[in-house]
């Protein structure tokens, strides 16, 4: 593995060794001194041409843990400034002689554009409608820990999977994993051919509910439910909101995931957001632990 | 003076069906004589065992850039990026800047062509005026100015009422109307070819049905219209089907499809290549074997290029921000030779795709070898593998989705009016 563009293209093995790597860093976050030596001197450039603070921050503590020197690059405007290739910022970036490359971006395919164009790895932390796969593996982990292994498990997602990168790596991870995925949302929110990746649609929150054993709820953009695909945040709220009914149906104790921020009382009640079943605080600490692994992996001693 | 003789080349040509070996002479510019073991002694001979010799190629679609976009191409980098893919007509669209909608640039576009180009260039003007889509343009003026054609490409006439009135008048210049089919609504943002590859990828899809809903309401103009319609590079299996059906009816409709149409599907865009984004997109397998058949059984008359150059800078950015389009001049022989040999065509109608089929399409003076025609014609290498460098291209451009790839058949020497105007062997 030189990059982590995506999770299509990881084999099983390499997800679950990232997977072991990230609950051995988890130890490291509970500790008194919560830093080790391992990336002494690394330099890691944080590079959002989309603004995140969540994920720009799990990066930066994940680096700060191993000992390495994070900087964050944001842009200022929407992408690349006007003129500049990006032929012309990879080789900006290689002039900083930086060791590491975390891209997020709002369009799909930057940082499989860049890594094609430096010489250093590229870790996706998010492009466009694409990819993000550190959000990925922090759900596997935090559904392992549930369950110990997702094999034969249900997952269900929920929310508006075409436009959701969120959505497709954790289909991609749980698939390859041996759980059962399945999507769920209005029509206009599932995009076209995707029982290509091996996943099953649902247009009825209840059909997709029945039965799993873990949730993942999308955050639902307000521009989506305005523009044409949605009539309107009520009508949302009223059918596709995760609440303790609807959370019901799935199995007992079955896990709720959200990528965060969330939107109380749009997709996810607080009953439920709030509640024992939610995993919404696990994620955040295995956010920093994978992105730990992450790192650790790509730049570390062991390659 | 007995001017120019081609040796035992294997004539192929399509207006008589003609294919065999033979000697064919040039004097004057014209075909003076087409035979075996020809009598006298010209002044020059081509050796041409082993190698075809064909019609020159006629692209009834290219995008020439001159004026205005002089560093993506001009007429003089254009032409030579022609003559390479033996290609002695090109039909330039009006996208330029300023736009060709008034006889002084269309005009203008000619004399330069006189001044610099290598082959024949013809201007297509545009319909509408500055391809606003609101008014139409002095067809009957910019007729008489030397426009083969009349098109918008690369925008589309949006009010169904317009285009019915473009079709109307400019049946009475009888010349064809061009129309580039997506509906600008249902294409939305979509960069690629909707299903699953851009599902996979994450870019917002086109769906096929952006095509041929417009090619279904173009269709119905022209037959309202009676006028001559002209569908560009068709992409969508449906449009084929409908066009079929159209022809059936008899509507005077003609259309082309490109060569990257023919040979590449969405599957391409995979890597986020920037030169594989065009308009219309690269669509599903199923979708090429639709164009391909289309092709085979005459619903698509040719095959067009598309040629749209745009500079390195312009398509080394994000996929969204990257320019629609590629240039397809230089490669064209070798696309048409690879569907040759997936069996949908014979080779004699591969070069009738190319030659005579878009001069028919356009009631264009050229694609035929006969004697008295114009001496443009080309010589084939058919068994020649190459894999494109962009130092191999003439074009201004680079931006070919063939580049590095194997392809087979290559032009080595263009002829017009018999001069020699490219010679792969010499470089020039
Ligand atoms: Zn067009």
């Amino acid at each position: 593995m030189r990059h982590l563009l995506g999770i299509e293209g990881l084999s099983r093995e390499e997800i679950l060794r990232l997977l072991d790597t990230a609950e051995a860093m988890l130890e490291i976050s509970q500790r008194e001194v919560k830093r080790v030596p391992t990336l002494r001197g690394k330099t890691i450039v944080n590079l959002f041409l989309e603004p995140s603070t969540r994920t720009r921050v799990s990066f930066e503590i994940a680096a700060k843990r191993l000992s390495a020197d994070a900087i964050n690059l944001q842009a200022s405007g929407s992408s690349l400034s006007k003129k500049e290739t990006l032929a012309d910022m990879a080789s900006n970036l290689e002039a900083m002689n930086v060791d590491l490359l975390v891209v997020r971006d709002r369009t799909a395919g930057v940082p499989k554009m860049l890594a094609d164009r430096v010489r250093i790895p590229v870790v996706n932390a998010g492009d466009g409608a694409h990819e993000h796969p550190t959000q990925a593996l922090l759900d596997a982990l935090t559904l392992r820990q549930s369950f110990g292994s997702l094999e034969g498990r249900v997952v269900a997602i929920v929310g508006d999977i075409a436009h959701s990168r969120v959505a497709r790596s954790d289909l991609l991870v749980f698939s390859a994993l041996g759980a059962e995925v399945r999507v769920a949302g209005p029509p206009t929110m599932i995009p076209p051919g995707i029982e290509a990746l091996g996943v099953k649609p649902y247009f009825s929150l209840e059909d997709a509910l029945a039965g799993a054993d873990a949730v993942v709820v999308l955050r639902i953009q307000q521009e989506r439910l305005e523009g044409a695909l949605f009539p309107g945040e009520r009508e949302y709220a009223q059918n596709w909101s995760l609440t303790r009914r609807t959370l019901a149906l799935a199995k007992p104790e079955a896990a709720v995931l959200h990528p965060g921020p969330i939107n109380r009382g749009v997709e996810i009640a607080s009953e439920v957001a709030d509640a024992e079943p939610s995993r919404i605080l696990d994620q955040v600490t295995n956010g920093v632990a994978v992105r730990m692994a992450v790192l650790y992996q790509l730049t570390g001693s062991e390659q | 003076m007995s001017g120019l003789r081609i040796r035992k080349a294997r004539v192929l040509d399509p207006a008589s069906g003609r294919d065999e070996e033979l000697d064919l002479e040039v004097e004057g510019g014209r075909i003076s004589a087409l035979g075996r073991d020809l009598p006298g002694r010209p002044e020059h001979v081509v050796e041409a065992d082993g190698l075809w010799l064909a019609p020159g190629f006629v692209d009834l679609h290219s995008h020439l850039r001159e004026p205005g976009q002089e560093y993506k191409e001009d007429i003089a980098s254009g032409s030579l990026a022609a003559a390479a893919g033996g290609f002695t007509t090109v039909c330039c669209m009006a996208n330029t800047d300023p736009v060709n909608d008034s006889p002084a640039i269309t005009e203008y576009i000619r004399r330069r062509a006189r001044e610099s180009a290598r082959v024949r260039v013809r201007p297509i003007a545009a319909a509408t005026q500055g391809l606003r889509g609101e008014i139409m343009t002095e067809m009957i003026s910019l007729t008489k100015a030397g426009a083969v054609a009349f098109s918008d490409d690369g925008e589309v006439i949006r009010d169904a009422a317009v285009m019915r009135r473009v079709l109307e008048y400019a049946r009475g210049v009888d010349r064809p109307v061009i129309a580039h089919c997506e509906d600008p609504d249902l294409r939305g943002a979509g960069v690629m070819h909707e299903g699953g590859c851009s599902t996979a990828c994450g870019l917002t899809g086109s769906p096929a049905e952006a095509e041929s809903v417009m090619v279904a309401r173009d269709l119905e103009l022209a037959r309202l219209s009676g006028a001559h319609l002209h569908i560009a590079h068709v992409s969508a299996g449906r449009s084929v089907e409908l066009i079929r059906e159209a022809k059936e009816r008899g509507v005077r409709v003609t259309a082309e499809v490109t060569p990257h149409h023919l040979t590449f599907t969405d599957e391409i865009v995979r890597n986020y290549d920037t030169n594989a984004k065009m308009a219309p997109p690269l669509r599903s397998a199923r979708d090429r074997e639709a164009l391909r058949e289309g092709l085979a059984d005459g619903t698509l008359d040719c095959v067009a290029t598309d040629h749209a150059p745009h500079a390195a800078y312009e398509k080394d950015v994000e996929f969204t921000a990257a320019p629609f389009g590629v240039v397809g001049l230089e490669t064209a022989l070798p696309a048409l030779l690879a569907v040759v040999r997936s069996g949908a065509l014979s080779e004699l109608e591969a070069v009738a795709k190319l030659s005579h089929a878009p001069a028919r399409a356009f009631g264009l003076r050229a694609g035929t070898l006969e004697v008295g025609a114009l001496a443009d014609f080309v010589l084939i290498a058919p068994e020649l593998a190459w894999k494109p460098e962009p130092s191999d291209l003439r074009s201004r451009s680079k931006n070919s989705p063939f580049l590095r790839r194997e392809l087979v058949g290559r032009v080595v020497g263009t002829f017009v009016a018999g001069e020699r105007v490219f010679d792969l062997g010499t470089g020039s």
